[in-house]
């Protein structure tokens, strides 16, 4: 492609990413700690981000088949969840860890298993956004 | 490095925050990597682990190696806040939680348990660039020392004890290890440790504890003013600064003596036990190993038989040693181990006369790191050596409430301990408590030197006087006071001083009577004179209140028992030392102050009862010798049962009984595992 248009697509997604409300400005961190001794590190944090939140989800969707009372547990996980997301600047799905992490306080089981899948569907969303923009940035180069 | 170091290098001043080193610990490893991106980027040396445990190995391999500890709140192997315990007390290093919850609750815990500074995740950038304060604060908190004056030649030795820093909980261990030689020399305070990265710190070891005490009474509590007691005291290397705040320690600490006296919990004496001794010799890892300590504590078993004479006391009241539950056990957590024997037989000694001191002074005998020393009410005497010993500081800490408790720091502690009780006028009595001399002889002997110490400990270990025997666990004692020695344990007041960091508390039986002492925050063992350290098992103290576990704070004949830790059960309620012991600078008989509230258990009660004065101090030593003393001193000092009471006698043979009860609580004051354990 166009040299010249590949970064503007890059950087046009990754506006939106921000206008939406994908990202926050943890994600303008990551990105500032990327230099030249780091130059993947944003695209590497992302990926290593995705492998573990894969796992966690993973443990939720068990517990709740299994053990769905154990409150305790599930907000164990989703912590480490939201911990990992937040550390990314994955501001919607940070927002649905939030939410679970409050019913499970509560521990209203339906509102857990709402969330849930709420917290599924923005992990995968922003899971396909971001690899889009990798790509165009990795083109840019 | 430390602080001089990096300073004294003006090239590199500018530049100072570079080469921190720190080592962070994560088990997310999302947040790991990013915060080892973050803190290279402000230039500093990182090392990352995402096992707690490892962490502890790390650190434990090589004190000097890191500089600041980061880690989160939420681990799987180990709850993050019982590493800041562990690396406060033992290493004295500054650490900074970090979570992803930034519930105020949360917060504080981490604050009560020590931690520098309390991050919420995602943490920023600006954030890091600034940690390096903590270790710089660090480093100059507690004696006034900070100078520069990187006496290397002390140091050296020192820098691996844990530079006198606070609460003696590195100082202590390392001392403990190095022995009493190094410590004395050490002692000078100043035990700037040019190449440990430690603060230098002024220790209060119980020999210089001694002096001071013995200098205040000359001059009389009243009259005594700094620049005069520096001069009396006539150490080399000490500043009016160092004695300033040591002696405001002291005074808090008879202070809660006497307010203890009308309390049971006084006693406890802060088992002086050092945590980081302690901590060393107990593996610390399992906290709960202080029945590892138990080895050590033999001492405190040894220690509490004789308090556990609670029965004696009742006897031995001597009018003025009102040896509470001293519950030996837990302090006596000595390094030397044996120390708390000593020092809980040194509590029994512990004369009453100790606690009179003050009067109020309750010596906290021998705080049993739990600080059983509820019961104290004499606590004045501060009999209630706690032997600190292990106590960790931290753990003490929170349990401790009782002021004497917390004796942590070992160096303080210990003084405190003993000073606490003896307050001063032992000088004599403890070693001479023959308290049932236990084992470590060390201790007890040393204990009552320690006593003299006084006032470090006293400061801390009279927190036994309150003593809550709240079983708490020991390892939340520690995180109650943020090891910072200062924080009284909570005890109730015991002894004014410090808070009993040491005061194991002795689970309710004063046997297990967790050595709350608040050994070692190490960050908090700031006490350092404040024994308080963190007395975890304040809350022990169950009816023994006694002095926590004898902690006999072997200080010097004043101090108390310290040691009483943990097992003095003492069961009767061992007036605190009574203070009625003639205020005269040199008795420490009075000044028993041993807490021990009745349980006693273990010398430490005996060492009230002394009801010589004399003593006391061989309680004192009793008790002492394990939380402070021992920590580096080699507590050696052997008790020479100076007037040997019959009351001791009956105390030794309390203690002996109580031995294995006492050495149960032993615990360092790690949580409940001297306790429950009952050893």
């Amino acid at each position: 492609m166009e040299g010249n248009q590949l970064p503007c697509q890059a950087s046009y997604m990754r506006n939106a990413l921000f206008n939406q409300g994908y990202l926050d400005d943890q994600f303008l961190q990551l990105e500032d700690l990327q230099d030249e001794a780091n130059p993947h590190f944003v695209e590497e944090v992302v990926k290593l981000f995705y492998s573990d939140s894969a796992r966690l989800i993973r443990n939720i969707e068990l517990t709740l088949e299994n053990t769905p009372s154990d409150f305790e547990k599930l907000d164990n996980i989703m912590h480490q969840y939201k911990g990992s997301s937040s550390s990314i600047g994955a501001k919607k799905v940070k927002k649905e860890c939030t939410q679970f992490q409050e019913y499970c306080e509560v521990e209203n089981i339906d509102g857990c298993l709402r969330t849930f899948q709420e917290v599924k569907q923005e992990h995968a969303s922003l899971k396909r956004k971001l690899e889009n923009y990798f790509q165009l940035v990795r083109e840019a180069r | 490095m430390t602080v001089e170091k990096i300073m004294s290098d003006s090239e590199s001043y500018d530049d100072f925050p570079a080469r921190l080193r720190v080592l962070a610990v994560d088990d997310n490893p999302i947040c790991l990597k990013l915060l080892e991106t973050l803190l290279r980027k402000c230039q500093y040396h990182v090392t990352t682990t995402s096992q707690a445990r490892m962490a502890l190995k790390m650190l434990r391999e090589n004190k000097d190696r890191f500089d600041l500890v980061i880690s989160d709140v939420h681990m799987p192997d180990m709850d993050g806040f019982k590493l800041l315990e562990l690396v406060g007390l033992e290493m004295d290093l500054p650490v900074i939680m970090l979570s992803a919850n930034g519930d105020p609750k949360l917060v504080m815990k981490g604050i009560t348990h020590g931690a520098c500074d309390y991050l919420v995740k995602p943490v920023r950038i600006e954030e890091l660039r600034n940690i390096w304060q903590h270790v710089i604060r660090k480093k100059r908190t507690e004696p006034k020392n900070q100078n520069g004056s990187a006496d290397q030649g002390n140091d050296n030795q020192s820098s691996g004890e844990g530079n006198g820093s606070q609460a003696d909980r590195n100082g202590k261990c390392n001392r403990k290890r190095k022995d009493e030689e190094d410590f004395s020399e050490d002692n000078e305070n100043e035990n700037e440790d040019p190449a440990a990265s430690k603060k230098p710190r002024v220790v209060w070891s119980i020999q210089l504890h001694r002096k001071f005490v013995v200098a205040v009474n000359q001059l009389g509590i009243e009259k005594a003013v700094p620049k005069r007691i520096l001069d009396l005291m006539n150490v080399e290397g000490l500043t009016r600064e160092n004695v300033a705040s040591h002696l405001q320690k002291y005074r808090l600490y008879l202070k809660r003596i006497s307010s203890v006296a009308s309390q049971q919990a006084n006693m406890v004496a802060a088992l002086g036990v050092k945590d980081s001794h302690f901590m060393r010799t107990a593996p610390f890892e399992g906290l709960g190993d202080f029945r590892t300590l138990s080895g050590q504590g033999r001492f405190a078993s040894a220690a509490l038989s004789h308090y556990t004479t609670g029965g004696m006391f009742g006897r031995l009241n001597t009018p003025n040693v009102n040896l509470r539950n001293l519950s030996p056990s837990t302090l006596i957590q000595p390094d030397h181990g044996q120390n708390i024997t000593n020092s809980i037989s040194s509590l029994g000694k512990v004369h009453p006369a100790l606690a009179s001191t003050n009067q109020s002074q309750s010596l906290f005998q021998g705080i049993p790191s739990s600080l059983e020393l509820d019961q104290l009410q004499q606590s004045k005497c501060g009999t209630g050596m706690t032997s600190f010993n292990a106590i960790d500081n931290s753990r003490l800490r929170s349990r401790f409430s009782d002021p004497g408790a917390a004796i942590n720091s070992s160096s303080n502690i210990f003084n405190s301990s003993t000073n606490m009780m003896l307050h001063g006028s032992y000088q004599q009595t403890m070693s001479g408590g023959g308290f049932g001399n236990q084992s470590s002889q060390n201790m007890a002997s040393l204990n009552l030197d320690t006593f003299n110490v006084g006032v470090n400990s006293s400061s801390s270990l009279l927190d036994s006087g309150t003593i809550q025997s709240s079983t708490t666990q020991p390892a939340s004692l520690l995180s109650t006071e943020p090891f910072h020695s200062q924080p009284p344990m909570r005890t109730t007041g015991n002894s004014g001083f410090s808070n009993d960091p040491y005061l194991q508390k002795n689970p309710i039986d004063i046997s297990s009577s967790t050595m709350s002492l608040p050994l070692e925050d190490s960050r908090e063992m700031q006490y350092q004179q404040g024994l308080v350290g963190d007395v975890q098992n304040i809350s022990h103290i169950p009816s023994q209140r006694w002095g926590e576990q004898g902690q006999s704070y072997g200080h010097g004949s004043t101090a108390t028992f310290g040691s009483l830790n943990a097992h003095v059960p003492v069961s009767g309620v061992v007036s605190p030392l009574s203070h009625s012991l003639d205020q005269d600078s040199g008795i420490v008989n009075e000044k028993m102050g041993v807490f021990m509230n009745g349980r006693f258990a273990g010398g430490a009660s005996t060492l009230m009862l002394q009801n010589g004065n004399e003593k006391l101090a061989s309680e004192s030593r009793a008790m002492a010798n394990d939380s402070f003393l021992l920590e580096q001193q080699k507590i050696q000092t052997v008790f020479a049962p100076r007037s040997y009471d019959p009351l001791d006698a009956m105390m030794n043979a309390m203690i002996k009984r109580e031995q294995d009860e006492t050495i149960a609580n032993y615990d360092f004051g790690f949580d409940d595992y001297s306790f429950e354990s009952g050893m």
